[in-house]
């Protein structure tokens, strides 16, 4: 676990000693969490990439992965396949993130979103007093490379989950790589990820 | 002896003497270990047609060492013209095996750790029962063979298994119509394998497919020498003309344009100029009738016909009351499915299509389409990425 991406840690933290559940990693990359879940937790979890090579990877990790783009290929699961859908870091990437939304949570009972937080500080300054595009620790591309099409901030966020009618469970704020507390956390937050429940409004 | 692939020959009763001879001539000469395979399926076989095979064997290589568990056993099933001959050179040819490179000591299929498996299926030209075979009155099948399908194939397979004791595979493998035999034994017989390995394959055959095996079929049977089917009797007289055009027309599908253009483009064949003639002019004429005249010196025409029938009616959906999904209903192996970016006989689209049915009944599915410039032909070529895959798949 101590190889995951903070984002990932606190995921497989908190499956933890949920054996037999399943879940779904939306951008699973090389398979990372999933290979931790099904190693530590023996939780059954399968993925949705869009790199042949990523996908390679996985499946010589034994991982049940499939080649796919999240924006469409959601659409291939049936209701509530999984207990849990997980979306780390790729929303912003999506054509439809609102969609995506909706079928995170028809496919999942729960889904864990993670994303990096537009509104940070340090973005906001970039912005105000650079006149320029973020290129920051957590946006590190950019704008013209970047595969980022929807930056969303957590206030976006609450927002769209509140209009999904999508119940927020949990959250969770990083910054520098570590987990920091909720007061403020549009600003400080480099990174947001939420627990999310219900939806399909 | 030299090598430490244990290959395995085969006899075949039925076969001519002259082909006796060669074998035998072969068996001198090549430094493979050899052991005749092939198993005699002990009942009548009964099929979908709702016809049954008596006496009917099984010809098949070996490769590796069965473990005293019985359970590192991996299953290859060739495609349309494939034979057993998977890792060893083919007694007609000489060539090398067609899957050579993917399977021996230390390849992606490692015969170190694995027992493979690759047999002859029923309706084939090479050992295994088929329409040159001999019928119970001593006189070969031709068109009384009756027709067959892909899970008459498998269900021959599986007798096969049984006859060696393997309960459930470590792996079924198949590229092309082997791939449609994977499936159809993950539908049929749900625990006998716990991988399914299916590389540019499909679940069914679309009217394009069925359209070009027609011509095959039909370029065969206009041919005078095919005779009804009837041509055994004059050895070297049978319709290679027809059988040639077919595997023509079929190599066509099995390559890519890109594939061809980079291949061939428009050059000449060993000339300057146009000959303003019907004389193969063209690089691509010149391959494709030599790999349509090449063809007929190993594969019976009948076979042809009989095995491109069976792929046609190939659907595994029909089988399971129209609806993919309950095809699989009761697997619990793992799966993987590979396409190729440039296969237009068998498209991604299919592939998924699968991959679409195996994720509504929840099984544990990989799916991947890798590029290559080859087309459907890529699955046989050298692919590192390819290579990868299936070895994790295998070992994972």
């Amino acid at each position: 676990m101590a190889d995951l991406r903070f984002d990932l840690a606190v995921i497989a933290r908190e499956l933890n000693g949920n054996s037999g559940k399943r879940v779904l990693d939306v951008g699973c990359g090389d398979g990372a969490l999933m290979a931790a879940l099904r190693d530590q937790s023996g939780i059954d979890a399968r993925g949705i990439e869009i790199n042949s090579e990523l996908v390679e990877k996985c499946v010589s990790r034994g991982l049940s992965v499939v080649q796919g783009d999240a924006d469409t290929d959601l659409a291939d699961y049936p209701d509530k396949a999984f207990d849990y859908t997980v979306l780390c870091q790729t929303l912003p990437t999506s054509t439809r993130p609102d969609r995506i939304l909706d079928e995170l949570l028809r496919v999942g009972e729960r889904a864990f979103v993670s994303f990096a937080n537009f509104a940070h500080w340090r973005t906001r300054s970039a912005l105000m007093f650079g006149g320029k595009m973020p290129v920051t620790q957590a946006l590190p591309v950019s704008w013209y490379a970047t595969q980022n099409i929807h930056h969303v901030t957590v206030e976006d966020f609450c927002a769209l989950a509140k209009e999904k009618g999508a119940r927020i469970e949990r959250r969770w704020f990083f910054s520098g790589g570590r987990e920091i507390g909720t007061p403020g956390a549009n600003w400080r937050a480099e990174f947001a990820m939420f627990e999310l429940s219900g939806g399909l409004n | 002896m030299g090598r430490t692939v244990k290959g395995a020959k085969l006899c075949i009763s039925s076969v001519r003497a002259e082909l006796v001879e060669a074998l035998s001539n072969l068996f001198a000469s090549c430094a493979v270990s050899n052991q005749e395979q092939t198993y005699q399926i002990p009942d009548d076989l009964p099929l979908d047609s709702g016809q049954s095979l008596a006496d009917a064997q099984i010809a098949y290589e070996t490769y590796g060492t069965l473990n005293a568990a019985r359970s590192n056993a991996i299953l290859i099933c060739h495609a349309l013209t494939g034979d057993q001959y998977v890792a060893s050179e083919h007694p007609l040819t000489g060539k090398p095996g067609w899957w050579e490179r993917m399977v021996g000591p230390g390849k992606p299929i490692d015969t170190e750790h694995y027992h493979v498996i690759c047999a002859n299926v029923i309706g084939s030209c090479m050992g295994s029962t088929g329409p040159k075979s001999l019928a119970p009155d001593g006189k070969p099948y031709g068109m009384r063979f009756p027709v067959i399908t892909i899970r008459d194939m498998v269900r021959g397979l599986v007798t096969l298994l049984d006859g060696l004791g393997i309960e459930k595979l470590h792996a079924i493998v198949g590229g092309s119509m082997g791939g449609m035999q994977a499936l159809s034994l993950a539908a049929n017989w749900p625990d006998r394998a716990a991988r399914v390995l299916v590389i540019a394959s499909t679940a069914r055959h679309s009217a394009q497919n069925i359209a070009f095996h027609e011509v095959g079929r039909q370029a065969i049977m206009a041919d005078p020498a095919w005779a009804g089917g009837d041509y055994y009797a004059d050895a070297g007289n049978g319709p290679e003309a027809g059988l040639a055009v077919a595997r023509m027309a079929a190599h066509i599908t099995y390559l890519s344009e890109e594939g061809l253009t980079e291949k061939f483009g428009r050059r000449l064949q060993d000339r300057d100029t146009k000959s303003f003639g019907f004389d193969a002019d063209f690089q691509i004429e010149s391959y494709l009738r030599y790999q349509g005249s090449g063809f007929t010196q190993r594969f019976d025409a009948n076979s042809y016909l009989y095995i491109t029938r069976a792929m046609d009616y190939f659907d595994i959906a029909e089988e399971h009351g129209g609806k993919l999904a309950d095809a699989f209903a009761q697997s619990t192996a793992r799966f993987c499915l590979v396409s190729f970016d440039t296969d237009w006989l068998y498209p991604t689209a299919e592939s998924r299509h699968v991959v679409h049915a195996l994720n509504a009944t929840s099984a544990k599915v990989s799916f991947v389409e890798l590029s290559a410039a080859a087309g459907h032909d890529s699955f046989l070529l050298p692919h590192d990425q390819l290579d990868r895959v299936v070895g994790g798949f295998l070992n994972g």
